[in-house]
């Protein structure tokens, strides 16, 4: 890609009298000529790579994850999961007797350049399928793309129902927001919680999602809405939200949105002394949410993928392989995305081929694949149907409180 | 009426609109010796935030042996000692070699000097938002009625107001407030009767970042996390207040400063009320702005000016 | 000015458009990316140089003015979806050039109602307001349940392509080259140069202003059409503060007030988005400082080659 850079530079020097500006149609002249060049350039770089890929001892599994920026934390577990599941893999000789590559681009967390880096590494590497992204925001980007290409997505945490609908290479491994709306709902009617406030980050599409189906559900089973709040990630102050949410009296509140957030409404709402528990979703996981709000998350609730406390082989077994090779305890991120990866792996066996027609059959046919998440079966509309764990905070831990099945 | 709600809402807005204060303070400073607007204000704040969470990192063991407030004392103080340098080197190597160029020529070095402050630290420190540690113990006391104030509420009010004071006293008491006062109103003939310009510049960004460092802190306290881009946004709400009180004008900035902190919290806490979403939250500040230099550009306190030829 | 050079150039320009789609096929996937990001940011960079650059007026709210324009014409397209999805595909080009122009005019629109309030202010000040125009473009747009809100709108009929975005991109470009470089162009210049010398010459600066900002909103909205059909997937987080100032930082290097020059760094800064990719962290940083030394060492940008004159010590 060296030579765009150089053809730049060159038509130049046309400019370098200080009055060609004022001597107008050469200008535009020569920046067509610049553009032309330009793009030669480009054109001539862009098509070099046209037959990159091909090696034929190994398959290349491709995944985009936000490596960098406000989100990093959970691109980087969502990574080690898949990294952890393809060298697992290639320690047992591969798959189809073939090597496995894994081919990971970062999307910096922006928007605009999921659509980007996908198609890069598609256009550079070909993969036989792609593991991202856990943002729902950036896996709409890349799912039009890879349906395009016919390259089967596989989405390891992205709830927004949207996703998998985009095409039937989409898939997904993990419950959506429906589902975990409904599950939330649902256990707060079970304690009998019937008078709910909502504090909702707008400005996240999973939230928005979140609240929505929260309030269907809760509404038409009895429930009653208190108080609908608002706010946007970012945030630090949410004092204003909480002292009119504490005037309504409340049973429980829903926060809706990520860690981040949810640490400080946790401790502004103890401030302001309300003392019902709050309750979220799958996106309050991460070692984060306790360490901003300390003690005034004790007792609150949220709903998850899987607990680390279950005693099922499979997750204690994941449990130890993470920790042996990262140091660190998984969250659900990871977990997902190494079920992701494993789900793949075990599909392109099933096939027998990483031919993408074939591929995508054997994904869409999986049926109780054993996942570290839970049984893994993907219905008609590619999306994993499994229950979800309630988790509640204690000591600083997540603790197992039930499975709400679907 | 709900009163309880309203007094709790004010007493929330009010250690809002302190912050707001206490950052404008500088934009107000420095458009008043340099005319132009410090872009990169916003971003000394932030560094304020991070320079506290290190100094407590970094002093912890020492803190073990010393009362609450005292500790917090010190992280305040070296905070503000920190960013009152960061902000004299800024001027120094980014501003002064344009102390003669185009209004629009500083304003593209303050977007690149904010940048680079942001950017800089997200290198450093991470994307991630990082969680501030408790400087004074929290309390919640209960006033009359259901409402009721932590101890950092308090303790950021009584320290704003203190700041306050003593920066009324620098600018009216003291030589160099003179000096600042001089140049502000004449920089010509205040550096004919001998002020010495760079030295006067020099201590006004350093007093306004100082001012920038202390509202980190606090508001770090307040709402626990800070992150690299957390000075954008209250940045340049705190212009807004800047403007609003009439730019140059210190009491107004202060005065700015709660308004808008007062009238943001309001629209958030009664939005059901006023028909208009929370998450408008944001463009509070900016209505503000445009309604104020389309009707009154001079702000409230400040006295219009015309521009010279 | 010389028309018929001009005209050639458009020509040209569109030629070389039409042939770049026709040569598409045989690119792969990134390339034709890496091509329409560039012609996009070529459009925004050239529209806000007009403002920016030419006039003096200095805007920090691209952004607004590019979703306005990307929410506008996606509405369209996605509503008229249900009936092209059946339709040939010229019909659907058709329908998205329209539902572009449709939204290029909404963010004029938005441009005409920012460029108002600016007549009364300069530099600085128009800086700040333009930002918080911006701002609250975005916030409205995220708040608004129609539009998708924080969520985006998903599923725009990827009509973008080389011919589309190269097209438009000469458009701009005659348009902005042919409008300041002719006698009524001079008056962007004048305003910048010296609004109160300009006044008292009998310009009227208010027209100047408000055509520039129309203009460049125009446009912008234009690119945001552009990329909305592109990414298939737009939402109001994409088109923050951040995103102005990438394209302030392509005009400041390109150089305020060179329409090649400024064509140049937004592709030259699209190029190094992808080739500097690992080193992301860095990228900005650098970014910063270059605004930084350019503006004290040579205040005409990187690739610009006006001269600048030295203005009077600001007034107090």
């Amino acid at each position: 890609m060296s030579l765009p850079v150089s053809s730049l530079l060159r038509p130049l020097p046309l400019h370098s009298s200080s009055r060609t500006r004022f001597h107008g149609s050469l200008s535009t002249s020569s920046t067509a000529v610049l553009l032309a060049a330009l793009l030669c350039g480009l054109v001539l770089s862009g098509c070099k790579k046209k037959d990159a890929a091909g090696n034929s001892n190994e398959i290349v599994i491709g995944e985009f994850a936000a490596l960098t920026g406000a989100t990093a934390s959970f691109g980087q577990s969502a990574h080690n999961g898949v990294r952890m599941a393809i060298d697992e893999a290639n320690a047992n000789g591969g798959v189809l007797g073939k090597k496995l590559r894994l081919v990971t681009e970062d999307d910096q967390s922006k928007a605009g350049e999921a659509a980007t880096v996908v198609r890069r590494m598609i256009s550079r590497e070909r993969p036989v399928a792609i593991i991202g992204e856990v943002a729902s925001s950036r896996s709409l980007e890349a799912a039009p793309i890879c349906q395009q290409n016919k390259i089967p997505m596989i989405s390891p945490a992205s709830t927004n129902p949207k996703v998998t609908k985009t095409g039937d290479y989409i898939f997904r491994v993990c419950f959506i927001d429906p589902f975990q709306g409904a599950v939330l709902a649902k256990f707060m009617l079970q304690r009998g919680w019937t008078k709910a406030a909502i504090l909702t980050d707008v400005k996240q599409d999973y939230a928005v999602g979140l609240t929505d189906f929260f309030q269907d559900y809760f509404t038409k089973n009895g429930g009653t809405i208190v108080s609908e709040q608002s706010y946007s990630s970012g945030d630090k102050d949410f004092k204003a939200q909480l002292t009119s949410i504490r005037g309504t009296n409340p049973q429980a509140i829903l926060v809706a949105g990520y860690y981040n957030e949810a640490g400080l409404i946790a401790s502004q709402a103890r401030e302001l002394e309300i003392k019902v528990p709050l309750l979220g979703g799958d996106g309050w996981d991460s070692p984060s949410l306790v360490e901003v709000a300390g003690e005034a998350m004790e007792g609150n609730f949220f709903s998850n993928h899987f607990s680390s406390e279950d005693k099922s082989p499979a997750v204690q077994n994941f449990l130890a392989k993470y920790k042996a090779k990262y140091l660190l305890d998984p969250d659900a991120m990871g977990a997902l995305a190494y079920d992701a990866a494993m789900l793949l792996l075990d599909a392109i066996k099933r096939a027998g081929t990483t031919e993408s027609a074939a591929l995508r059959d054997a994904i869409a046919s999986t049926t109780g694949f054993p996942a570290v998440t839970g049984n893994i079966t993907l219905d008609a509309s590619r999306n994993a149907s499994k229950a979800a764990v309630i988790l509640q905070i204690q000591d600083g831990k997540f603790r197992f409180v039930e499975t709400v099945a679907p | 009426m709900d009163w309880a709600n309203l007094t709790q809402q004010l007493i929330n807005g009010l250690s809002l609109g302190a912050i707001y204060a206490l950052i404008a303070l500088g934009y107000t400073m420095v458009y008043g010796v340099l005319r132009f607007i410090n872009f990169a204000h916003g971003d000394v704040f932030m560094i304020g935030a991070f320079a506290g969470l290190y100094v407590h990192r970094w002093l912890k063991p020492l803190f073990h042996w010393m009362p609450d407030f005292l500790s917090a004392l010190i992280v305040l103080l070296l905070s503000m000692l920190i960013c009152a340098v960061i902000g004299i080197v800024i001027e120094k190597l980014a501003y002064k070699p344009l102390r003669q160029r185009s209004r629009l020529t500083v304003l593209i070095t303050a977007i690149g000097v904010s940048l680079l402050l942001s950017y800089g630290t997200q290198l450093v420190c991470g994307a991630a938002p990082k969680g501030f540690p408790q400087l004074i113990k929290n309390e919640t006391l209960d006033l009359p009625g259901v409402v009721s104030m932590t101890t950092e509420q308090v303790v950021v009010l009584v320290v704003t107001v203190l700041l306050l004071i003593s920066l009324r006293f620098i600018v009216q008491k003291t030589r160099m407030g003179l000096a600042m006062r001089a140049l502000s109103n004449n920089p010509t003939a205040a550096s004919l009767m001998g002020v010495n310009t760079d030295a006067v510049i020099s201590f006004t960004f350093g007093l306004g970042s100082a001012l920038a460092a202390a509202a980190g802190i606090f508001f770090a306290m307040l709402y626990q996390a800070i992150d690299p881009f957390m000075g954008i946004l209250p940045g340049i709400k705190a212009f807004v207040a800047a403007v609003l009180g009439g730019i140059g004008n210190i009491a107004g900035a202060a005065l700015g400063g709660v308004l808008i902190g007062l009238l943001e919290t309001l629209v958030v806490g009664y939005s059901k009320n006023i028909g208009i979403p929370p998450g408008f939250r944001d463009a509070v500040a900016f209505v503000i702005l445009i309604l104020i230099l389309m009707f009154k550009p001079a702000g409230l306190l400040g006295k219009s000016e015309r521009e010279k030829v | 000015m010389k028309p018929n050079i001009a005209h050639i150039a458009l020509a040209a320009g569109l030629v070389a458009s039409f042939a770049l789609n026709a040569i598409a096929p045989q690119l792969d996937d990134y390339a034709v990316n890496i091509l329409v990001l560039a012609g996009i940011n070529i459009i925004l960079a050239v529209s806000l140089n007009l403002v920016n650059g030419h006039t003096g007026q200095f805007s920090l709210g691209h952004a607004g003015f590019m979703a306005a324009g990307a929410y506008t014409s996606s509405i369209i397209t996605l509503s008229l979806s249900p009936v092209l999805s059946t339709a040939p595909a010229w019909q659907g080009h058709v329908a998205f050039f329209g539902a572009l122009l449709v939204g290029g005019v909404f963010a004029a629109l938005c441009g005409f109602l920012v460029g108002v309030p600016s007549l009364r202010l300069r530099g600085d000040y128009l800086a700040i307001v333009t930002l918080g125009f911006g701002e609250i473009i975005r916030v409205v747009i995220q708040n608004t349940e129609a539009l998708g809100g924080a969520r985006g709108l998903e599923g725009i009929p990827p009509y973008t392509n080389l011919l589309w975005t190269f097209g438009i991109a000469t458009v701009a470009i005659y348009v902005v080259a042919s409008l300041v470089n002719s006698t009524y162009g001079r008056g962007f210049i004048a305003v910048r140069d010296d609004e109160i010398a300009a006044e008292a010459m009998g310009i009227n600066t208010t027209k100047y202003k408000v055509t520039a900002f129309v203009v460049g909103a125009f446009f912008a909205g234009l690119a945001g059409g552009l990329y909305a059909h592109f990414i298939s997937y737009i939402a109001p987080e994409g088109f923050n503060f951040l995103k102005s100032v990438d394209v302030v930082v392509m005009v400041i290097l390109g150089g305020m007030g060179s329409t090649p020059g400024v064509a140049a760094a937004a592709v030259l800064l699209t190029l190094m988005n992808e080739l500097l990719r690992d080193f992301e962290q860095y990228r900005m940083i650098v970014f910063a400082l270059l605004l930084i030394v350019l503006m004290i060492i040579r205040p005409q940008g990187l690739l610009g080659n006006f001269q600048r004159r030295k203005r009077k010590p600001a007034q107090p």
